[in-house]
């Protein structure tokens, strides 16, 4: 295996992986290994991107990052803290304070306005939605150019716009770590390069470390750095050079 | 300011309630009817029974002290001789030691009221009429507490003193009598005293009407030769269906004689019993079937919700607060259910007490709806609408993100 050290020498980890494996159908005829061995390190206010094949384990990869299912092996540290042992309560504290998701198909709760989507993360956290917590959501809805459409509900917007209210949903409380997969797989391709530029924007003005699963080898050319995966192996890791 | 007011697992729960609109709808339905059903057959099957109790016991003590039975008895037990014991014929007697069985009676728990009372048989005679009658001394203020003589009156009121007579309509009529007038009463024994009649009562039972004679308690101890004694006391319980247990108190602590109206009419306290058995069996029905509508709509709400799920779980939400939300939508379906299904009942209750009449065109039962209840059974429908959330609430919590997310 190649160790992948962060190429923002210097930096802290927000994600660290050792030797992570993850294998489906245990204990039955049909187990399957999908990722044999990763190490790989996220610095903090890294823009990534996590490209490979169909199959070759991107989504698993993401959802074992956002503690949305356990490795079968391995170790793995968000933001410092490491993930072994700890209970599903304690797995739920961890991701709803460092970790923001963008799903493809843009995931909004259909039965809120987009203002309460962007909102739901602080409501979540807090109990209840604070004044503070509604400042923040209209904010974000300005700069992804949504202020307009606050009220309506997810399904009387455009695939586009909603893609832009999970990203302001997932900036909501300012995480450490947004994990995007594949966030322009079902957009045109300019309304694909705006969702990517808003993401870009977010990350060097909020420093939040970005990990983007894409098949776009045009945007994944504009990241920071891409770690390719072949096979549940990690097969590159490059550095981009950084776009004006 | 558009910011949603109300605390996460509220906010969630009502969304998801109303985004499933039909569904919501007919659940509600649901447990209205399962309500009103329950509310409206409990309170019409107690008023029921109230007033058939009340028809029973209005005219007769929920318990009674006699005097034990005079019994022969032999010296001594001769194993070479037999001998027949024949019955005595039971004389009328006093209760021995009467005044500390009023105490007794006064202090045991669960006694409203203690009424001696001496009563005996006696005749009314007045010009060439004769009427047998039953002669009941009593003090007007203990006995009216066993017996609602006051709301019986007809003429007078209940209050004896002296020589005066209170006696029924129907006696009246047959004596040719009424207020003010004289009746001559005799006793068994030959005593016999010249009474004023002062009030005429109906109890809305004819046998009684023209058999109950009230006077004071010394003039009906000199009537029937019982000096200072009493014949029976009546008593008066806060629970009648205590009646059996204090009775049997008083029998152990007396060492007399003691009836409660359960063993007077068993038949009827056998009916009103199977009625209680029947209505709790359809209850009992109607809560299952309810709670299984309950937990069908939601088992399925959770299927259709799994992406939803998915999302609050990967923004945060654990395992624990998707169940809240879960056990909150049986419960608000409940309480909601509840809140219109006492209405549709004291609505049912409104409509019923004018179309069922007795034959004197009265209602048969009152459109009241009792608090108890109505708060019982909204309790329960609370009670129920969590209970069949559970299992799907369970199924949503153990739901895996992963999968409810790509589903």
């Amino acid at each position: 295996m190649t160790p992948a050290r962060s190429e923002a020498a210097g930096k802290p980890a927000i994600i660290s992986m050792r030797g992570l494996r993850k294998s489906y159908g245990i204990g039955t005829p049909v187990e399957t290994e999908v990722l044999h061995g990763i190490d790989a390190d996220l610095a903090e206010g890294e823009f990534c991107a996590l490209i490979g094949p169909s199959g070759s384990g991107k989504s698993t990869l993401l959802n074992l990052i956002g503690l949305l299912e356990p490795p079968t092996a391995g170790e793995l540290s968000v933001a410092g803290q490491s993930t072994k042992g700890l209970n599903e309560q304690a797995l739920t504290v961890l991701r709803g304070r460092h970790i923001g998701f963008v799903f493809q198909f843009h995931h909004l709760l259909p039965a809120f306005t987009a203002l309460e989507n962007v909102m739901m993360p602080a409501i979540i956290a807090h109990g209840v939605a604070t004044a503070q917590d509604e400042a923040v959501a209209h904010d974000l809805l300005a700069r992804v150019g949504l202020s307009s459409h606050e009220y309506k509900k997810a399904g009387q917007l455009s695939g586009g716009q909603q893609q832009r209210v999970a990203i302001a949903r997932a900036l909501s409380l300012s995480p450490r770590l947004i994990l995007a997969d594949e966030p322009t797989g079902n957009l045109d391709t300019h309304t694909a390069d705006d969702i990517f530029a808003l993401l870009r924007e977010f990350n060097r003005e909020r420093g939040s470390a970005c990990l983007i699963v894409t098949h776009d080898p045009r945007l994944a050319a504009r990241c920071d750095r891409r770690i390719e995966l072949v096979d549940g192996r990690l097969a590159a890791s490059t550095s981009v050079a950084e776009p004006a | 300011m558009a910011r949603p007011r109300l605390p996460f697992e509220f906010l969630v729960a009502l969304r998801f309630l109303r985004e499933g609109r039909m569904q919501t709808a007919l659940i509600l339905l649901g447990v209205t009817g399962g309500v009103a059903v329950i509310v409206f057959l409990s309170q019409l099957i107690a008023q029921l029974q109230s007033t058939i109790i009340d028809r029973v016991l209005g005219s007769q003590a929920h318990v009674v002290v006699r005097p034990l039975e005079e019994v022969n008895l032999r010296a001594r037990s001769d194993p070479a001789s037999t001998a027949v014991i024949e019955p005595r014929a039971q004389r009328l007697r006093s209760i021995d030691q009467w005044e500390a069985i009023v105490k007794l009676a006064e202090d045991q728990t669960g006694v409203v009221a203690v009424s001696p009372v001496v009563s005996g048989p006696a005749f009314a005679l007045r010009g060439r009429a004769s009427k047998s009658v039953a002669l009941l001394g009593i003090e007007p203020d203990r006995y009216r507490r066993i017996v609602k003589m006051d709301t019986y009156m007809v003429r007078g009121k209940f209050q004896v003193e002296g020589t005066n007579a209170i006696i029924g309509t129907e006696l009246a009529k047959d004596l040719g009598v009424t207020v003010g007038d004289k009746v001559f009463l005799r006793a068994a024994g030959g005593r016999d005293e010249l009474l004023q009649v002062t009030g005429l009562f109906d109890i809305g039972n004819k046998d009684l009407n023209r058999r109950w004679v009230f006077t004071t308690m010394k003039l009906a101890q000199s009537l029937l030769d019982l000096p200072g004694g009493v014949s029976n006391i009546d008593i008066t319980v806060t629970d009648i269906f205590d009646a059996s247990d204090v009775a049997a108190r008083l029998q152990a602590g007396s060492g007399m004689t003691v009836d409660s109206w359960m063993t007077t009419n068993s038949q009827l306290l056998a009916a009103l019993r199977n009625q209680s058995v029947s209505n709790n069996l359809i209850r009992s029905f109607v809560i299952i079937i309810v709670a299984l509508g309950i937990s069908s709509v939601l088992v399925v709400s959770v299927v259709q919700k799994q992406k939803e799920i998915g999302i609050l779980r990967a923004m945060g939400t654990s395992s624990n607060r998707i169940m809240g939300v879960f056990l909150l939508q049986g419960a608000l379906v409940g309480f909601v259910g509840a809140l219109s299904g006492v209405g549709l009942a004291w609505a049912l209750l409104q409509i019923f007490s004018t179309i069922y009449r007795t034959g004197d065109g009265a209602p048969i039962f009152e459109p009241q709806l009792d608090t108890g209840i109505a708060l019982s059974a909204a309790g329960i429908a609370l009670a129920v609408g969590v209970l069949a959330a559970l299992i799907p609430a369970r199924r949503a919590a153990k739901m895996d993100p992963v999968q409810a997310i790509r589903a």
